[in-house]
């Protein structure tokens, strides 16, 4: 009853002919010259911090160009003390097996960046969370409603200002 | 039943004759000499002669379920029921627990139907239990249409389901009582026309008859009607809804269905009226098909025909052990586009059978 | 019938777990669906705020109480991505080992939960049967039946105990004369098929794009799979398949996770006998450069778990994000209900495999 399956090709890092991280971080570069810095690459990892006005721009070119179909993950992270948040996309490419992290940095009064849910729908629950959690406002969410706290709550779990409980 | 009528007899007479005095001692002497009467005691024979008969049939029929219980444990790798002994106190008291529960009744039911439901479908079952002969001696009512009677009894069970979820004023049970209702109509025809097969090859409505011609023609039914078995068999499934066909019941999709609303006794009975019908379908179809009481002479045929229904109903249970359950639209297809053909061939072939004489 | 919303929760058999899943039908068919979760939110994330990292480790198991080796296993990473530490290679080896022992468990207990919702308990009790030996397996190694607590940052909590590998042999030969036991009642059932078959399609490009990951994505014909393609452990040094099918359904699902019970038994085999000698565990630092941030990925039994992690300058993390992959499934169950019946809605959700812990931590 076994049936046939596929074997093992490629062990690990690129993709035979795929692009590497180092083509993708030059090829980001090379169409944004600023907005876009690079932290670090390696074979396999684009690192990247992206201005909030620049971000879809970006997401539609890793999308469209750069073979990036699968968005793994979207958080927030809230610097309490350097007063401001933000918003860091996870984002992989099946074909070139590459993964991005593109982080966007939000004045805290007014966290708002554009949402990537119209290009991959995997983003979807993720912002809402993120959105649940922080009170980051991703616009052009068709729906960003609560999703893990009660529905009708005013507060924002995940920031530092909210009561975390003592240090154990 | 005549050794049995006659001890029967003997006890409505002593009974009555103890009433009779009573009633002399308060000097109404025509009461007494009415309840003396042959007529009061023939009824009062009668009386005792169905009650025997009905707790004969319901004891065997919760012994089924032990059966089912003990023979799905050991399918699974596990052990059955363990209460008393063997287990066969389990029932017990399960139908204890049912009794003491509280009753909860949601307000907005129809009252009158939601209490009319689950008595229509327990009454009819019990019915079922005193048409049925488990021997030429043990019957109760040798009816010339029986085998009709009985599925139109059998045919009563939507209409109570029906309105049974209706009543629970329930999105859920509404929708039970609705696919529970398609499901047992769409199988009653299949039915049917199998058991119209033996009908043909026996001659008469009347069970005893059939098992008559059984005996006499040397073979059981299920040789020359192999199809119409099978037919029958499934379509009886399907008509007491065990798994594979039990989606009216489906816990895992509606939460029990139609009987959602229903609690404590009320739900005990639907579930018992269950395993009645069950033992009532595979008592006929025992006799239609694998002889009924015909048997070597050295057991009782009462014995012989209540062991061929536990070896039919363990071969139910060995179904209901290894399949999953059916969905709607797939329980309809199977009834009507491949039940209906079959059965309609194994007409075929019992007429041909007939009126080539062979039987 | 008109169109009504029905709530197929959150209390119900069939949910594996408290969400609520809402349909809009007309008559018999799904025309909408929304799931419902939230309702085992535990705040995971903000509790790991207050909470130094070796105590973590106990706090990832509850994640997925399903298969919770996964979770820790996934936290170990990436803290030792963040501390910088090299795990000794035998640790890796065992790692590979328990991890895979885990998908075996999980995967069973998956098929039994799917044996309830379509009514055959007799596919719920075999698998179950032979969890119990896994699980006594993973008694004897690190004293816990469901929530193990047994990888540590840089390694794992102890060496294997004696008679390791002839006890993990003998489960795995009488597991592999068993799972025939569970095809047999599965794919050679008629009624399995007709319930499973052309139900709950999603296409590959619908599966890519809406972010489903692991044997959900693989039953879509997707090729790829975190152990073959970014691996980690000891994955790199062990010959394996990856099993994908191509018809897109719930039944290509439940292929995919049986060929991966047969895969993990291989696994094990060969990490069993490869398995170098050496210490298993190393000590880390104990506070983590202020700032930095690290991710790392992993291949759980449900599909790409995810971490990532910033220090904080001391010992306790500044923040900790889980991505859990049936959180993102669900999401995508809308796609993959609309158009069938109410009754195909347990095969369906049985065939996604749920687990409730991770999606709401």
């Amino acid at each position: 009853m076994r049936t046939e399956v596929g074997k093992v090709e490629q062990r690990q890092g690129l993709a035979a002919g795929g692009k590497s991280g180092e083509t993708i971080a030059k090829s980001m570069l090379e169409k944004f010259p600023n907005g876009v810095k690079v932290t670090s690459t390696a074979a396999n990892r684009v690192n990247a911090t992206v201005d909030r006005g620049l971000l879809y721009k970006v997401a539609e070119f890793l999308k469209n160009e750069m073979d990036f179909e699968h968005v793994t993950s979207v958080s927030g992270v809230d610097w309490y003390p350097e007063n401001r948040m933000q918003a860091v996309f996870h984002i992989t490419s099946y074909a070139n097996r590459v993964t991005a992290e593109i982080i966007v940095d939000l004045p805290r009064d007014s966290p708002e960046v554009d949402s990537v849910t119209p290009l991959w729908g995997g983003a979807n629950w993720n912002e809402r969370e993120t959105y649940d959690m922080f009170g980051i406002i991703f616009k052009g969410h068709p729906r960003l409603e609560r999703i893990l706290t009660a529905p009708g709550s005013d507060y924002f779990p995940y920031r530092k200002d909210f009561a975390g409980g003592r240090r154990v | 039943m005549n050794g049995l009528f006659i001890f029967l007899q003997g006890i409505s007479v002593w009974l009555m004759s103890i009433v009779g005095w009573v009633f002399d001692f308060i000097t109404l002497h025509g009461f007494a000499d009415w309840f003396r009467s042959p007529g009061v005691v023939f009824f009062l024979t009668n009386f005792l002669a169905a009650l025997v008969v009905f707790i004969v049939g319901f004891l065997i029929s919760i012994t089924f379920i032990w059966e089912e219980r003990k023979i799905l444990g050991r399918l699974m790798d596990r052990r059955g029921t363990q209460v008393g002994v063997l287990g066969l106190f389990q029932n017990f008291a399960d139908g204890l627990k049912a009794f003491i529960k509280e009753i909860i009744i949601p307000d907005e039911v129809d009252k009158w139907i939601y209490d009319a439901a689950p008595v229509i479908l327990i009454g009819i079952s019990c019915l079922l239990i005193g048409l049925i002969p488990l021997s030429p001696d043990f019957a109760l009512a040798n009816l010339n249409g029986g085998l009709l009677l009985i599925f139109a009894i059998f045919s009563i069970a939507p209409f109570a389901i029906l309105i049974g979820g209706w009543a629970s004023n329930n999105k859920y049970t509404i929708m039970g009582g609705m696919r529970a209702a398609a499901q047992l109509i769409s199988y009653e025809v299949p039915l049917l026309l199998s058991l119209v097969g033996v009908v043909i090859l026996a001659g008469s409505f009347n069970l005893m008859d059939i098992v008559q011609a059984q005996q006499q023609a040397g073979v059981w039914f299920i040789i020359p009607q192999f199809l119409g078995c099978l037919v029958f068999m499934v379509a009886a499934i399907a008509e007491v809804e065990r798994i594979p066909f039990d989606l009216p019941e489906a816990e895992a999709e509606l939460v029990e269905g139609w009987q959602t609303e229903y609690g404590g006794m009320r739900f005990g009975l639907i579930m018992l009226s269950e395993y009645v019908r069950g033992y009532a379908a595979s008592m006929v179809a025992v006799i239609l098909f694998l002889g009924g009481w015909d048997g070597p002479s050295f057991i009782w045929p009462e014995i012989w025909f209540i062991i061929k229904v536990f070896i039919l109903f363990a071969v139910w249970i060995w179904v209901r052990g290894a399949l999953m359950r059916v969905t709607t639209k797939q329980i309809l297809g199977i009834g009507w586009k491949r039940l209906m053909p079959l059965a309609l061939i194994n007409l075929g072939i019992a007429i041909a059978i007939k009126m080539a004489g062979w039987l | 019938m008109s169109e009504m919303w029905l709530n197929m929760g959150p209390q119900h058999p069939m949910t594996h777990g408290l969400w609520n899943l809402r349909v809009k039908i007309d008559g018999e068919t799904i025309t909408e669906a929304e799931p419902v979760v939230g309702y085992l939110h535990r705040g995971w994330e903000k509790l790991t705020e207050t909470r130094t990292f070796p105590q973590i480790i106990p706090m990832a198991d509850r994640l997925c109480y399903g298969a919770s080796l996964s979770w820790s296993h996934c936290y170990c990473l990436t803290a030792e991505k963040l501390l910088d530490v090299e795990v000794p290679e035998r640790a890796k080896y065992i790692r590979t080992i328990v991890l895979e022992a885990q998908r075996i468990g999980s995967h069973l207990m998956w098929l039994a939960a799917l044996g309830t919702d379509l009514g055959s308990y007799t596919v719920f009790l075999y698998p179950m049967r032979e969890r119990e030996l896994f699980l006594d397996l993973m008694q004897d190694l690190c004293g816990a039946r469901l929530t193990y607590n047994y990888p540590r940052i840089g390694g794992v909590r102890n060496d294997v105990p004696a008679n390791f590998e002839r006890d993990f042999t003998r489960v795995l030969n009488h597991f592999e004369k068993k799972i025939p036991d569970y095809e047999a009642l599965c794919d050679e059932s008629t009624v399995f098929h007709m319930r499973m078959d052309d139900v709950g399609k999603l296409t590959a490009e619908q599966a890519i794009n809406l972010g489903v990951t692991g044997p959900n994505l693989r039953g879509s014909g997707v090729d790829y799979d975190i152990r073959r393609d970014d691996p980690y452990d000891a994955y790199s040094q062990i010959d394996f398949n990856v099993c994908v099918q191509k018809s897109c359904d719930a039944y290509a699902r439940y292929r995919v996770r049986m060929d991966e019970l047969y895969e993990s038994v291989n696994i094990i085999r060969q990490a069993i006998k490869d398995m170098p000698k050496g210490p298993v565990r190393v000590k880390p630092p104990r506070n983590a450069v202020k700032g930095k941030s690290d991710w790392a990925h992993t291949e759980d039994p449900r599909g790409e778990a995810f971490m990532y992690i910033i220090g904080n300058g001391d010992d306790h993390p500044y923040r900790l994000k889980v991505r859990s992959p049936i959180f993102v499934t669900v999401s995508a169950a809308a796609w993959m209900l609309k158009g069938y019946k109410v009754a195909d809605v347990p095969a369906i959700m049985g065939s996604v495999d749920m687990c409730l812990g991770e999606t709401d931590r």
